[in-house]
């Protein structure tokens, strides 16, 4: 148990996974491959920002210590964020993140859905929400592996890499720990491992699709969502993205 | 402007044809695709518009800068949604272009080439936070002033691009204004970084409308198409008078002099800006044009797999279809 109790601990988990993905897809902007796919990306960022925004406000009032949202997201250091390893890895290629974008979407979508009949009406009103984007999110990063594993032979094996690559940091999001176990009791959220098999259907549809070869490696890397042991990565995200609050600590914006 | 110092081509068409396209152009009728035009009116409008497309992309850069550093997760939001619509900007410019009978990809292998250009401004850096709120304010500001009148141009893909985009306009500026406004009564260094964003953003957006028209050929040409609506020195004016009493009211200093009040003209005396700075930038020797240029080719280049790879596969399905039928 941790100063905001477990349901503070698992807001910040859906805070922070959206607020640190949405800040790895906006480093994309102006650089993406095509304009459509530029537009793609800062709407998908746009709306995990948007997410990042509602999840943060509940947990600043569950918390009520009198910190709020821009608090959270803009003054914890590494060790009290709290998002899965998965969204802090850099963006790559281009391949590279729209496979990161597809496993994390097709997480996202079943955690959403759960979440919706949260016990937590406050819960089920943002996740709501939430797995409507997310629905549109994952079709889009679905589409976008399909096409690019099954384009060119560089295409594909670029994909190929990007699944291997990223496939150790795919077991966090189905691993459960204390403060699942309680928000589980308390019916205030799922069970992550429940939500694996709803995962590895789509998984295999998608992958099949794109004629890639499902990684094997039952290896998963822990450390994000419990903030016990985050990568490199992720100071580095906080440098940038909570610089000038740090610098100018007491001026508003 | 964004579309800055465009040559017309003179059309060598037949007579005839020319008068009833002029009377056409005169009555206020949109030229539309498919309608017969001088070649000189279309390949100004290829220029026009697609130096235009080019800077709504380019013009993502200096504001993305900033996006990973934006201080609240509302001005992140704002911002991020700001960009995104330039993008689109560009996208329906593009698209509009295209209607003349050049592809998009030809004209981003003629920007990327230096064949084509893109508004001066977009090579100035974005070094404080302030600069955001500067650009949206000024820069916006500038956009819109040759833009409302833009949306009246006689060819009929054109000005309704430039409806769509206007109507997005006004939010750019506003976000920015906003910016300014917190960071000019803001704390002692927020007011500082305000001050010096305008000090630099200042001159550079005088330049966005380009030098004084003076009896420049090509403005009448375009002029007499409506392709061009109002002179350079008539939209700077207008800009600088809008511009004046906001600064005052953010209690910002306008860097000029001789900057002052006429009564005799309802407007503002102004000291022009530096034009051999402006023709600097616009050979490639403003602060950033090389960045600028690096990243957008980085882009393309880094893509080129990703749209060929998109493309065959899109092939393939189009082939499974074919097959199965
Ligand atoms: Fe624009
Ligand atoms: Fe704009």
């Amino acid at each position: 148990m941790t100063a905001g109790g477990d349901e503070f601990e698992f807001l910040c988990r859906m805070g922070d996974n959206a607020l640190v993905l949405g800040q790895r897809l906006s480093e994309w902007c102006g650089s993406a491959p095509a304009l459509e796919e530029d537009i793609a990306l800062a709407n998908t960022a746009l709306d995990l920002l948007g997410q990042a925004k509602m999840w943060l406000d509940l947990a600043a009032e569950v918390e009520d210590a009198g910190r709020t949202s821009d608090d959270l997201a803009m003054k914890r250091d590494v060790m009290d964020f709290r998002n899965l390893l998965l969204v802090e890895r850099p963006n790559g290629d281009f391949g590279h993140t729209m496979t990161r974008q597809f496993l994390f979407d097709s997480w996202h979508v079943e955690m959403l859905k759960e979440l919706a009949d949260s016990k937590d009406a406050r819960i089920a009103e943002i996740s709501a929400k939430s797995a409507k984007e997310a629905r549109y999110h994952v079709e889009r990063s679905a589409e976008t592996v399909i096409g690019l594993g099954d384009g060119t032979p560089e295409s594909h094996s670029r994909m190929q890499t990007a699944l291997n690559e990223l496939w150790s940091y795919v077991g966090e999001m189905f691993h459960d720990d204390e403060v699942d176990m309680s928000m589980a009791r308390s019916k205030l959220a799922p069970l992550p491992s429940n939500l694996r098999s709803g995962f590895d259907r789509r998984f295999r549809k998608v992958v099949e699709a794109a004629t890639l070869i499902p990684p094997t490696g039952a290896y998963a890397h822990l450390g994000g969502k419990n903030g016990i042991r985050h990568t490199e990565h992720l100071g580095h995200i906080l440098t940038q993205m909570q610089w000038l609050q740090r610098a100018y600590p007491e001026s508003e914006w | 402007m964004y579309a800055q110092m465009v040559e017309s081509t003179a059309s060598d068409d037949d007579p005839e044809k020319l008068a009833a396209f002029q009377a056409r152009i005169d009555a206020g009728e949109k030229i539309e695709p498919k309608d017969w035009m001088p070649e000189g009116y279309r390949k100004t409008l290829i220029r026009q518009i697609g130096q235009h497309a080019h800077s709504e992309i380019v013009g993502q850069l200096p504001e993305g800068n900033w996006i990973t550093r934006a201080p609240t997760l509302e001005r992140k939001a704002i911002l991020l949604a700001k960009v995104q619509d330039e993008a689109g900007h560009g996208l329906y410019l593009y698209c509009a272009a295209e209607t003349l009978g050049v592809s998009r990809d030809e004209m981003t292998e003629m920007l990327l080439e230096g064949r084509m250009k893109y508004s001066s401004i977009f090579n100035y850096p974005t070094v404080t936070w302030a600069d955001i709120g500067a650009i949206g304010w000024l820069v916006d500001g500038a956009a819109i002033m040759n833009q409302v009148p833009l949306q009246r141009t006689s060819y009929g893909p054109y000005s309704r691009a430039m409806i769509r985009i206007c109507k997005e306009e006004s939010f750019h500026m506003r976000q920015g204004f906003d910016i300014m406004m917190k960071m000019a009564n803001g704390s002692r260094e927020q007011k500082r970084m305000a001050q010096d964003a305008l000090n630099r953003f200042w001159y550079p957006s005088l330049m966005m409308f380009g030098p004084s028209d003076g009896d420049s050929v090509h403005s009448s040409q375009s002029m007499a198409w409506k392709i061009k609506i109002s002179s350079n020195d008539e939209l700077r004016q207008k800009f600088v008078d809008q511009t004046v009493p906001q600064a005052d009211y953010l209690d910002l200093k306008i860097p000029d002099p001789e900057l002052k009040w006429n009564q005799d003209k309802g407007g503002y005396d102004f000291s022009e800006p530096d034009w051999s700075e402006f023709h600097a930038v616009l050979k490639g020797n403003g602060p950033c044009n090389s960045d600028r240029m690096k990243a957008r080719i980085r882009a393309w280049e880094d893509g080129r797999w990703v749209r060929d790879g998109l493309m065959a596969h899109a092939q393939k399905k189009a082939a499974g279809k074919v097959a199965a039928e």
